[in-house]
């Protein structure tokens, strides 16, 4: 696999997912486990700069592609979430950076959202980072700090 | 999950001839649902054909003013994509309403049509499902219904079918395109899915060695449509019901509607009745609830979900009324 730049070689089962051949294999814990189902958004990683869900990936199916984790980024956002209070436990924040880089870039792109209709065009108004970070759970509940310092970004 | 082998299909035709002699294999394409139910011991295949290389990624306008979509098209892919956001509004809206970011840069539209329900039931191997396990029972008769059906429903499965952007699909007339090494064939969407009946887990029109490898959707009859979601949170939740919408109207008479509901019944639910109703009426308030109503005539609701018939009712007004609240119904 391409993880963070460099060529990994892993010999695996095709029912190890991308997040545990990460964690488990490759010794990249930044990457966390939440639900592992999909609803909390603590295993977002980039795949060729898109945002995924690492545990619904079989990491098989990523071979070949370039995957990014927390580990491999170096990113405004990082310092901003510290300035901003944007964790309290830190769980879900690999999970909130990895996704808040590509929602940026998404954002960039001219990507829409449910709420982009009702919103000035371009700007990244806290609803829609709120709508467009609505796939990373914070469950201390710091979503305020995690807006502000994604907003701080963006500008 | 239980161990299955693994085959990455370079091409359609290596991915149909690997299933064809494979009762128990499985096409794996974005992955969202499919290994989540692995992981559940719900789906449990033998073979786990890997589609998401296949070249079927293209988004198409077809003479005639239609668009043709591949399978593989990513959800977010398919929602910015400039044709859609102009001509099908309401699917652009659907898709967007509909799970996160994250899911929505891995889901393939093919995908979408075939995800499972829900139902909480279905997902806990503990509790009697007749989806999961034919003849063990309906669990969720007489538990946790807030989240069943209400239309199209039966008494061995009250699951709905949790997808947002099908609902856009059956209103928009598309139609499904699908291949096996046996020939291809074109399903209509409002039949591609099955209601419960007796046998709830036969879920799809679509043969096991089928692949899904095409959704057409005709040239829209107004670019003036609509989805509006209702459910208990803001965002990335199912829909308690949803409502997708396009009205075209003249002279403040309805010369064109196409409805369809969501996350009340077992399929994306095209409501033919509350079309019948609204097709030349005058433009209303008054009409639009008597569409509502007649559509909903049929409904049956369980002690948890009786509250989503009034809601359905009042989102079908609200969605058609925003469709005319512009001043352009004349």
């Amino acid at each position: 696999m391409r993880v963070n730049g460099a060529d990994e070689p892993l010999d695996i089962q095709p029912q190890v997912s991308l997040l545990d051949a990460l964690r488990e294999h490759l010794g990249l814990t930044g990457t966390k486990k939440g639900c592992d189902q999909g609803a909390c958004g603590a295993c977002t990683v980039l795949a060729d700069g898109e945002r995924i869900n690492s545990c619904l990936a079989l990491a098989v199916q990523y071979e070949g592609r370039e995957i990014t984790t927390i580990e491999g980024i170096d990113h405004p956002l990082q310092g901003a979430f510290v300035r901003h209070d944007g964790f309290q436990c830190g769980y879900c924040t690999s999970g909130q950076i990895c996704s808040a880089v590509g929602m940026l870039a998404e954002h960039k792109d001219g990507m829409p959202s449910a709420v982009t209709e009702h919103a000035p065009a371009g700007e990244l108004s806290p609803a829609e980072i709120r709508e467009r970070m609505s796939g990373n759970l914070c469950r201390c509940g710091a979503y305020n700090g995690i807006v502000e310092a994604i907003q701080e970004v963006a500008r | 999950m239980r161990t299955f082998s693994y085959v990455r299909a370079p091409d359609v035709e290596t991915a149909l001839r690997a299933v064809a002699d494979e009762p128990n294999a499985k096409f794996l394409g974005g992955g969202t649902n499919l290994v989540d139910l692995m992981r559940e011991n719900v789906e449990r295949p033998d073979v786990v054909v890997d589609i998401s290389r296949l070249p079927l990624t293209g988004v198409e306008e077809l003479p005639g003013g239609g668009v043709r979509i591949g399978a593989l098209v990513r959800n977010s892919a398919l929602a910015a994509h400039p044709l859609i956001r102009t001509r099908y509004p309401v699917l652009s809206q659907a898709i967007l309403c509909g799970a996160s970011a994250q899911l929505r840069n891995m889901a393939t539209v093919g995908g979408n049509l075939l995800q499972r329900t829900r139902c909480l039931y279905f997902y806990d191997g503990a509790s009697a499902c007749n989806k999961r396990e034919p003849a063990s029972g309906c669990a969720a008769i007489g538990g946790f219904t807030r989240n069943h059906g209400v239309l199209g429903v039966s008494e061995h499965c009250i699951a709905t079918h949790p997808s947002d952007l099908c609902v856009a699909l059956a209103a928009l007339d598309a139609e499904v395109e699908v291949e096996s090494t046996r020939g291809t064939r074109r399903i209509p969407l409002t039949g591609f899915h099955r209601l419960p009946g007796s046998t709830p887990h036969v879920e799809s029109a679509l043969e096991p060695d089928e692949l899904v490898t095409a959704i057409e959707l005709p040239a829209p009859i107004t670019e003036r449509s609509r989805y509006r979601k209702v459910r208990d949170r803001a965002s990335y939740a199912f829909a308690l019901v949803s409502v997708a919408a396009a009205l075209e109207t003249g002279g403040g008479t309805v010369t064109a509607a196409r409805l369809a509901l969501g996350g009340v019944a077992p399929k994306p639910w095209r409501a033919v009745e509350a079309e019948r109703v609204l097709l030349g009426a005058p433009a209303t308030e008054e009409s639009f609830r008597a569409a509502a109503d007649a559509e909903l005539a049929a409904a049956t609701a369980q002690d948890g979900n009786t509250f989503k018939i009034e809601l359905a009712r009042r989102t079908i007004v609200a969605t058609l009324r925003d469709l005319t609240s512009d001043g352009s119904a004349t």
